[in-house]
């Protein structure tokens, strides 16, 4: 929300209002009032364009100075949403050519890659043109750069979606886990693809879930893989506990030392699943889950202290529940 | 019962540090180095803690003195929020009022005219003067004006044009863009639904398919997205939670037909805590940031109100209230005045406004105090739902139900 790094004037430095084919226009200064408040001291060549911007858009003067305006002042000030949705109205009156628009939008995209107001420009032209051909490749540009970027993500999906591009995007996605076990954009990108195409049918569930198992084995502490693991088993039809391959998971790394916080949260929450539904497996009881909530608490995950005493106390109040309505 | 709060033992600290498994990666390299910057102000600060009891200190005066000179003047790099003023007056009132800082009449009414001189003649408010309006702008302007709490401050908003303005960033499927032409995802949806609530002009009508639209955006973590298919994220969450809170559709979360296990958005939360920095993150696996303190913190009052509801109420907060407390007071204070990200940024009135809210949320648990350090580090309330003061809140709500639902215009053809 408020990325600001500055650019540096590349441009000719010729201030508007020194401009011979600007003389016809009366500039016209912001109206801040008479005690202005969150002033902002702006630099001269910022004003100067501002002023001039906001004389035509008063106007609404649709001119190729008017575009070449609009530019000056979304370098000065890229967020501002007013300039790029008046210069998307002078594109769209002097029918300009959409590809150099995307040519000039992807420079400052490479240069602001976290501003709303960039990608949604880049957004609208794309769906002008109804040419989605180089998008995959200028989110991949950004992503390599910063693999968790909000925004890229965003537009790729919106792309992938619209254009149907998903061929070839688990492999991507693939790539990345593989760069970085740990980029949580790209799990949740695995679960977008899988979503969208094949949906979470029986045989898709049980290739993705050994995936995940594998992954897990590597880095027991990685959250990102447990949390899609459990997504993963909210459209199997066993639930979180009555899957064999992930509980029997569990339990080995379990009996092998490893003490991850992630996997024993996913054992307490197993049992808190059969204490609530049933499931009759004997591993999974609220005495067990009272256990490694002590432990979670004193030793493996005392940050979250304060939610695993809450959580017994939830075991408690669902075992007392039971136990009334069993004897009623 | 107040309860008395302490500083983590450093060994506690240190034992906290990131398990990395032999696997480095780009992410937990990160990681490893944040962590190294804040075990750094930890260790300094438990040095100095043999030499002063009255440590860690909310730096008040300072931060007072900051915002008060912000509010006034805001050098050149500020032009990237050109676009962004009228949320400049919020960030910067809202920390003042917490803080206790009264602002004389003349300076609230030169506020509540310059905000004015924000409002479109379309409805609405915009970036700054003669720039479009825009919903998060318009989200911005109202709170502010509200934290003024005048009489002129509040009569500023013309409420059928921002009626008008709402309902034609509306979509068909319940969501909001954030202006003409622009941008969709969630933040339209809780500018719209905030808004609209505390000026008294939410109608079902307006409102249709909005917590429907939300509900889409909870992802399998348990988070919400700032759209439908999007990574679950911290800001995005406290967005959707609190606008479904507002539409009274709170039970809607977790009972999407695929996220058949409950309480997915508590353990999403709960988890972003960081066990070391003890601050939030905004998503999986990426690092701490001070305003996550509210985006993240924030939500655990909500929270706590659904667990009510349905007679699960928690005895305590739900995340480490003295870790998050921790990390606010000895990570994130600039000793000139303004809070920061992280160790190493540069302060701004954005995390100013959302660590100074963070804190105000951890120091208590419904009326209990958990107040680190001496009392005199104690902020007033925020209200969880707008992020204003509850008395403000409540001042600007009767003001404005007592007006009632402006009456339709003959040209809206209803
Ligand atoms: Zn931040």
């Amino acid at each position: 929300m408020s990325d600001c790094s500055s650019d540096e004037n590349e441009n000719d430095t010729i201030l508007y209002r020194d401009r011979p084919e600007w003389k016809d226009v009366t500039p016209l200064k912001q109206d801040d009032g008479d005690e202005p408040v969150v002033a902002i001291d702006y630099t001269e060549a910022f004003e100067d364009c501002y002023d001039y911007f906001r004389a035509i858009l008063k106007k609404k003067e649709i001119s190729e100075r008017a575009l070449e305006l609009t530019k000056t002042a979304a370098q000065l000030n890229s967020a501002n949403y007013t300039v790029w949705q008046y210069r998307r109205e002078i594109l769209k009156g002097l029918g300009k050519d959409l590809n150099e628009e995307l040519d000039y939008i992807q420079k400052v995209i490479l240069k602001h890659s976290k501003n709303y107001q960039v990608w949604h420009h880049r957004r609208i032209i794309v769906e002008w043109l109804q040419d989605a051909s180089k998008e995959k490749y200028l989110t991949e540009t950004v992503l390599a750069k910063d693999a968790k970027n909000y925004h890229a993500w965003q537009h790729r999906q919106w792309v992938i979606r619209t254009f149907k591009l998903f061929d070839g995007e688990l492999e991507y996605v693939d790539t990345l886990i593989s760069d970085d076990v740990r980029n949580n954009s790209a799990w949740n990108q695995r679960y977008f693809v899988i979503n969208n195409t094949t949906g979470f049918t029986d045989e898709v569930l049980d290739r993705e879930i050994d995936y995940t198992l594998n992954h897990i084995k590597t880095v027991t502490e990685n959250e990102s893989a447990w949390n899609y693991l459990r997504g993963l088993l909210l459209h199997g039809k066993e639930g979180l506990s009555n899957n064999k391959k992930v509980t029997d998971f569990c339990e080995e790394l379990y009996k092998s030392g490893n003490r991850s916080p992630f996997s024993l949260a996913v054992i307490v929450d197993m049992c808190f699943e059969q204490l609530n539904e049933g499931g009759g497996d004997s591993r999974y009881t609220p005495q067990r889950a009272k256990e490694l909530c002590e432990e979670l608490i004193n030793k493996y995950d005392i940050i979250r202290a304060n939610y695993w005493k809450h959580m017994i106390e939830m075991i408690d109040k669902t075992m007392k529940d039971e136990n009334i309505e069993s004897s009623n | 019962m107040n309860k008395s709060v302490n500083l983590r033992s450093i060994e506690m600290i240190r034992n906290s540090r990131f398990n990395e498994e032999d696997w480095p990666t780009k992410s937990s390299e990160e990681q490893i180095k944040v962590e190294e910057d804040v075990l750094r102000k930890y260790e300094d600060l438990h040095r100095k803690l043999k030499m002063s009891i009255h440590l860690p200190e909310l730096l008040k005066e300072q931060h007072k003195k900051y915002l008060c000179e912000t509010l006034f003047y805001l050098p050149s790099v500020y032009e990237c929020l050109d676009s962004s003023r009228p949320w400049l007056c919020y960030w910067i009132l809202h920390p003042l009022s917490l803080l206790g800082v009264r602002i004389d009449d003349r300076r609230k009414s030169s506020i509540a005219k310059f905000i004015n001189k924000c409002q479109s003649p379309d409805g609405g408010f915009a970036g700054g003067p003669g720039q479009y309006p825009h919903l998060a702008s318009t989200y911005a302007a109202i709170l502010a004006l509200a934290i003024l709490g005048t009489e002129e401050s509040l009569n500023i908003i013309n409420r059928q044009k921002l009626k008008e303005f709402m309902r034609s960033m509306k979509q068909p499927d319940g969501s909001f863009a954030m202006h003409i032409g622009g941008e969709i995802d969630i933040r339209g949806a809780y500018c719209a639904a905030t808004v609209a609530s505390i000026t008294g002009i939410l109608t079902p009508e307006l409102f249709e398919g909005t917590a429907e639209w939300i509900v889409s955006c909870q992802t399998y973590e348990g988070g919400f997205a700032g759209a439908p298919g999007m990574e679950a994220h911290g800001g995005y969450s406290f967005c959707g939670m609190s606008a479904l809170v507002i539409l009274q559709k709170g039970h809607l979360i977790d009972e999407q037909a695929f996220l058949s296990h409950k309480s997915s958005l508590q353990r999403w939360i709960v988890q972003r805590q960081m066990k070391l920095e003890g601050g939030f993150q905004g998503r999986t696996n990426k690092l701490v940031d001070g305003c996550y303190s509210f985006w993240q913190g924030g939500t655990f009052p909500l929270i706590y109100s659904l667990l009510d509801k349905a007679g699960n109420s928690p005895n305590d907060h739900l995340f480490d209230e003295r870790a998050l407390q921790e990390y606010l007071l000895i990570c994130c204070q600039n000793p000139t005045g303004g809070l920061i990200d992280k160790p190493g940024k540069h302060k701004d009135v954005f995390h100013t406004c959302y660590t100074l809210s963070g804190l105000s949320v951890a120091q208590r648990f419904l009326n209990k105090k958990r107040v680190l350090g001496s009392y005199r580090n104690e902020l007033i309330e925020t209200h969880p739902l707008y992020n204003v003061r509850p008395d403000l809140a409540r001042k600007a709500l009767l003001h404005f139900n007592n007006l009632g639902v402006p009456t339709q215009n003959l040209n809206e053809g209803t």
